[in-house]
């Protein structure tokens, strides 16, 4: 019982904060103070997550399962959530609305995506996947005076209930057929009667219901609208967070239930991920907004991110690991950079986010560091050498390689190869100098708040790992093998 | 330890070039300039003391100088740097057209000093790092890495194109040629990995055990284009070549002079090192059409340089043709026509260079590069014409300048293993005669546009021009020092390729 307790607390922890949050507002109103309890019950939870490490493999229940993975992931996402509350602080302090409930909603989603990397049950992955995208339909509204994020919560929360939909029928159909709801128990009934159409539908439909939260083609018309309007601390989580948790019960998903090697089904999650990487690719290209053109290249991102599914063998656990540490890694400081320079409802910021690219002209020029952290970015977005987004696409390539899918590695090839030409267009426009361009600019003082320089300890995480990553992938590697 | 040096000091060199912009635009000059002495320094001070005698054991590589440390033990990879002959050489030539690039660039170079010195010294530390590394990863890294300062260097600093194309655009297209081929051998490095990982049990990216591998004749097939495709990308072989004549034409004279002195040697390195030792059967298999590759590059460069209006095109488009020679020296693969392609790189390095040079400093006194707004300078600036002439000679092999002692053994050394290509080859010799002059016909000779005088000369660009052809004619006199220091790392090649023949060759 101990163990069990031990092995959920960091859970329990951040439920705690989140009332802990609510309790102060309803005391009093303070953004400072809501945003440093909302931070420091995210560090303390991160702590216990440490601390339950030497425990090993922990069931709780027959619905939560607390292993190397989900440990993994819960990092991960409490990370992200700790640079979004910092960025939150900074992006919200101008604004004239209700600021506190901002933390309370994004510790309620941290909650979620915890509960997700940790199911091994349809119950819990339903309860995660909605407690991580409730908050979130909030998070983006936020700002609801601004059209943009209105529009864009509005947006994710009526697509969201239809993948809901989608995935609610899934599991039905599946129940129909097998009688049982858990991961490892639907896995064998699938081994032993996998032909039967009805379970072959059911785990398609969940797949669209899933596809739909990470924006996998043809799922991913909603991306570039939401990340365009909504306010950068919450487009932040949902490109990090909320990606990495519902991509890791993905994973789980595909080793305990749907392990399937071969067959059609199998073929079309391979073009799938060859249709997901160039159709991301391909209509970043033509963008002249920053956040839309990220929301594109996330697209292309998970497009590589399937081919480590795909392949479900050798390298490939180690590869999403991997991967998502460089993409969370690599996204924060790209989004922290929108931020900080958005910080609208400031003297320097106008109405809304700086998403358009010309806002960016010539900012090297201005804040020479903080488009350092830009630039760095998409050349790790880009995969290019010294940079952790290399090591990312390394892994990539290597499990494609290795498991002789050379079709798949021709379309991530090309996938870079045309994801280069907008991320260059981006970093030169960073370098640009020509005057009487409309400008923004961030605050004077951004290094210096908690913000700025978490996006400067992430930048440095990013070269760091892309010069020596023997420390990411020896800790990778000892999870993937442990799971 | 002097080898990590070798690569430190110019990216060091350049985050202090960047932060001494405070203090003024001579100090990044001068402390960028200070940096590549001091590695050319360090280069001649090794090949004086080193010993490049000839290896003992065949196919073997006998490392002057090697440095290791592990660096990701998960996949075997190291941080492998090893010095022989050939790479000395090269890093010798980068130290010195780095050193060149930085004076050239003196007075053509006012905004943004410190950055651009740092883009600089950035891609010559990559080109130092593409020398040294014998783990296949880093040999990648390096390879991509140097890609991303080269691409600022057009994309800021560059001229603004004759028939409309931006330099923006011209660098991305480098950009994106370069990567994507890259990625390709990436691929490739991957597939042989893996090759050697089911045969032994371990992973290693390290060069000398990657040697062994035994492979299926299709696989090695493959894997040898995935390294072909990325160095012919880069060296350009004819149907890859279409981001080099943009990149020429946009990019500022430093960057002209390291993309056609260094970075096109990077890909020649790169057959000589991995493509022919690491798939000897395959690649011999591949040498007929390498070779008539080869030719076809020595004709469209030097049928399109004869077409071109803009000087800096004309002269990359003369590199394209003299590539096509390298190529075929590698691929015909004895040891005098590989003795040659490392004679024909320097010269070419060289010659290159002080023409893009020249056609630089042409541009600071007339703003223009368009040859149809030149002739008649002969007369108009002091001493710059008599240099132009002596490059030009060079450039089109005439007997006495290191490029005919290049071509000539190139030739020699062919003949033996592909006659016709030699002959249809020593045509393209004519078309050389017939571009260069061309060049001095337009550009020197004929009615002067203007009466006015222009500025000569000053003292940096005198000796700068002094230096490269003093360099040209004493290596076209006297080969012998970088023949002797060649001469073992090249017999490595040769046996290498030779035992290809042996065995897969005669199917």
């Amino acid at each position: 019982m101990n163990a069990v307790m031990m092995a959920i607390s960091p859970l329990i922890f951040i439920c705690l904060t989140v009332i802990g949050v609510m309790l102060s507002i309803a005391w009093r109103r303070n953004h400072t103070l809501s945003a440093i309890l909302t931070a420091v019950g995210l560090n303390v939870a991160l702590l216990l997550l440490l601390f339950g490490w030497p425990l090993g493999t922990v069931d709780v229940t027959d619905l939560l399962v607390v292993d190397d993975l989900s440990r993994f992931g819960g990092v991960l996402i409490l990370v992200a959530t700790l640079a979004c509350v910092t960025l939150a602080h900074h992006y919200l302090e101008g604004y004239e609305g209700p600021r506190d409930e901002f933390y309370l909603l994004l510790a309620s989603a941290a909650a979620g995506g915890l509960v997700l990397v940790s199911a091994r049950h349809m119950a819990t992955l339903f309860f995660g996947i909605e407690l991580l995208s409730m908050p979130l339909f909030g998070m983006l509204a936020y700002t609801f005076r601004d059209r943009g994020a209105l529009e864009s919560g509005i947006k994710y929360m009526v697509l969201s209930a239809a993948a809901t939909a989608f995935l609610l029928f899934g599991m039905a159909l599946l129940y129909a057929v097998t009688g049982t709801l858990a991961f490892t128990a639907l896995g064998e009934a699938l081994a032993t009667h996998g032909s039967d159409p009805w379970l072959l539908a059911g785990a398609g439909l969940m797949l669209v219901g899933l596809a739909f939260k990470l924006s996998i083609v043809p799922f991913h018309l909603w991306t570039p609208d939401v990340y365009q309007g909504g306010p950068g601390p919450a487009t932040t989580f949902l490109a990090t967070a909320s990606k990495v948790a519902v991509f890791l019960v993905l994973l789980r998903l595909f080793q305990s239930a749907l392990a399937l090697h071969e067959g059609w089904w199998h073929d079309l999650l391979g073009f799938v991920a060859l249709v997901t990487m160039l159709v991301g690719n391909l209509l970043a290209l033509t963008q002249s907004d920053l956040k839309r053109l990220l929301g594109y290249s996330s697209i292309a991102h998970f497009g590589y991110l399937l081919v480590a599914l795909v392949v479900n063998d050798g390298l490939a656990v180690e590869t999403v690991g991997i991967y998502l540490v460089t993409y969370v890694l690599t996204t924060l400081g790209a989004f922290g950079v929108v931020t900080l320079v958005s910080s609208p409802y400031t003297a320097t910021g106008g109405t809304a986010d700086a998403s358009p690219l010309h806002h960016y002209r010539g900012l090297f020029w201005r804040r020479p560091y903080l488009t350092a952290v830009m630039a760095v970015a998409m050349l790790s977005l880009a995969g290019i050498p010294f940079t952790a987004g290399f090591i990312g696409k390394f892994y990539i390539i290597a499990v494609g390689v290795e498991a002789s899918r050379w079709w798949l590695v021709g379309g991530v090839v090309l996938g870079s190869a045309i994801g280069l030409y907008y991320y260059l267009r981006v970093m030169v426009t960073l370098f640009l100098l020509e005057p009487g361009m409309q400008r923004r600019d961030a605050t004077h003082d951004w290094a210096e708040r908690a913000g700025g320089m978490v996006v400067l300890g992430v930048t440095t995480l990013v070269i760091l790992l892309g010069l020596y990553p023997t420390p990411m992938i020896d800790w990778v590697h000892w999870v993937a093998s442990g799971s | 330890m002097t080898l990590v040096w070798l690569i430190l000091i110019p990216f060091i060199g350049g985050l202090l070039c960047w932060q001494a912009e405070r203090f003024g635009d001579q100090a990044p000059r001068w402390i960028a300039l200070a940096t590549m002495l001091l590695e050319l320094a360090m280069v001649l001070a090794l090949w004086v003391g080193a010993d490049f005698s000839l290896p003992t054991e065949g196919a073997r590589s006998a490392w002057t100088l090697e440095w290791q440390a592990d660096w990701i033990p998960r996949f075997g990879i190291q941080v492998h740097l090893a010095l022989d002959g050939l790479s000395l050489i090269m890093i010798a030539l980068t130290g010195l057209l780095g050193a060149m690039a930085v004076i050239c660039s003196w007075r053509e170079i006012v905004r943004r000093v410190g950055f651009f010195h740092l883009n600089l010294l950035w891609i010559l530390g990559g080109v130092v790092g593409v020398f040294l590394a014998i783990d296949l990863f880093l040999f990648f890294l390096f390879w991509e890495m140097m890609l991303v300062p080269m691409y600022f260097l057009i994309a800021l600093w560059g001229h603004s194109g004759s028939l409309g194309s931006s330099r923006i655009g011209a660098a991305t297209k480098f950009f994106i040629y370069t990567q994507a081929s890259g990625l390709l051998m990436l691929i490739a490095i991957l597939g042989l990995v893996f090759a050697h990982h089911a045969v032994t049990g371990t992973y290693t990216f390290a060069y000398a055990e990657l040697l062994d591998t035994p492979l299926p004749e299709h696989v090695a097939w493959w894997l040898m284009l995935g390294f072909f495709v990325a160095f012919a990308v880069k060296l350009p072989v004819v149907p890859l070549h279409g981001w080099l004549p943009d990149a020429h034409a946009q990019a500022p004279t430093a960057g002209s002079v390291d993309l056609a002195g260094i970075l096109l040697k990077t890909a020649a390195y790169g057959m000589l090192r991995f493509a022919l030792p690491l798939f000897p059967e395959a690649s011999q298999a591949f040498a007929p059409v390498a070779m008539t590759l080869g030719l076809i590059g020595i004709f469209y460069g030097a049928i399109l340089a004869c077409g071109q209006q803009d000087l800096k095109r004309l002269i990359a488009y003369t590199s394209i043709s003299h590539m096509g020679f390298v190529l075929i020296g590698i691929y015909a693969g004895t040891e005098l026509a590989l003795q040659g392609v490392v004679a024909l790189m320097v010269a070419h390095a060289f010659s290159a260079a002080g023409l893009f040079i020249l056609s630089g400093q042409l541009y600071e006194r007339l703003h223009t590069r368009d040859m149809r707004e030149m002739g008649g300078l002969w007369g108009r600036i002091r001493g710059l014409p008599g240099f132009a002439l002596v490059f030009v000679a060079a450039s089109l092999g005439l007997p006495g300048t290191a490029n005919f002692v290049g071509e000539f053994m190139v030739m020699f050394g062919s003949f033996g293993v592909a006659p016709w290509v030699v002959a249809i080859a020593s045509i393209g010799l004519i078309l050389a005669a017939i571009y260069s002059l061309f060049i001095m016909q337009r550009v020197y000779y004929g009615p002067p546009k203007a009466e006015s005088s222009l500025d000569g000369l000053d003292r940096r660009e005198t000796v700068l021009l002094f230096g490269i052809v003093a360099l040209v004619i004493f290596f076209g006199l006297y080969p012998q020092p970088l023949l002797e220091t060649s001469a073992g790392a090249m017999q490595v090649v040769q046996h290498a390729f030779a035992a290809g023949t042996m065995t897969g060759g005669v199917q």
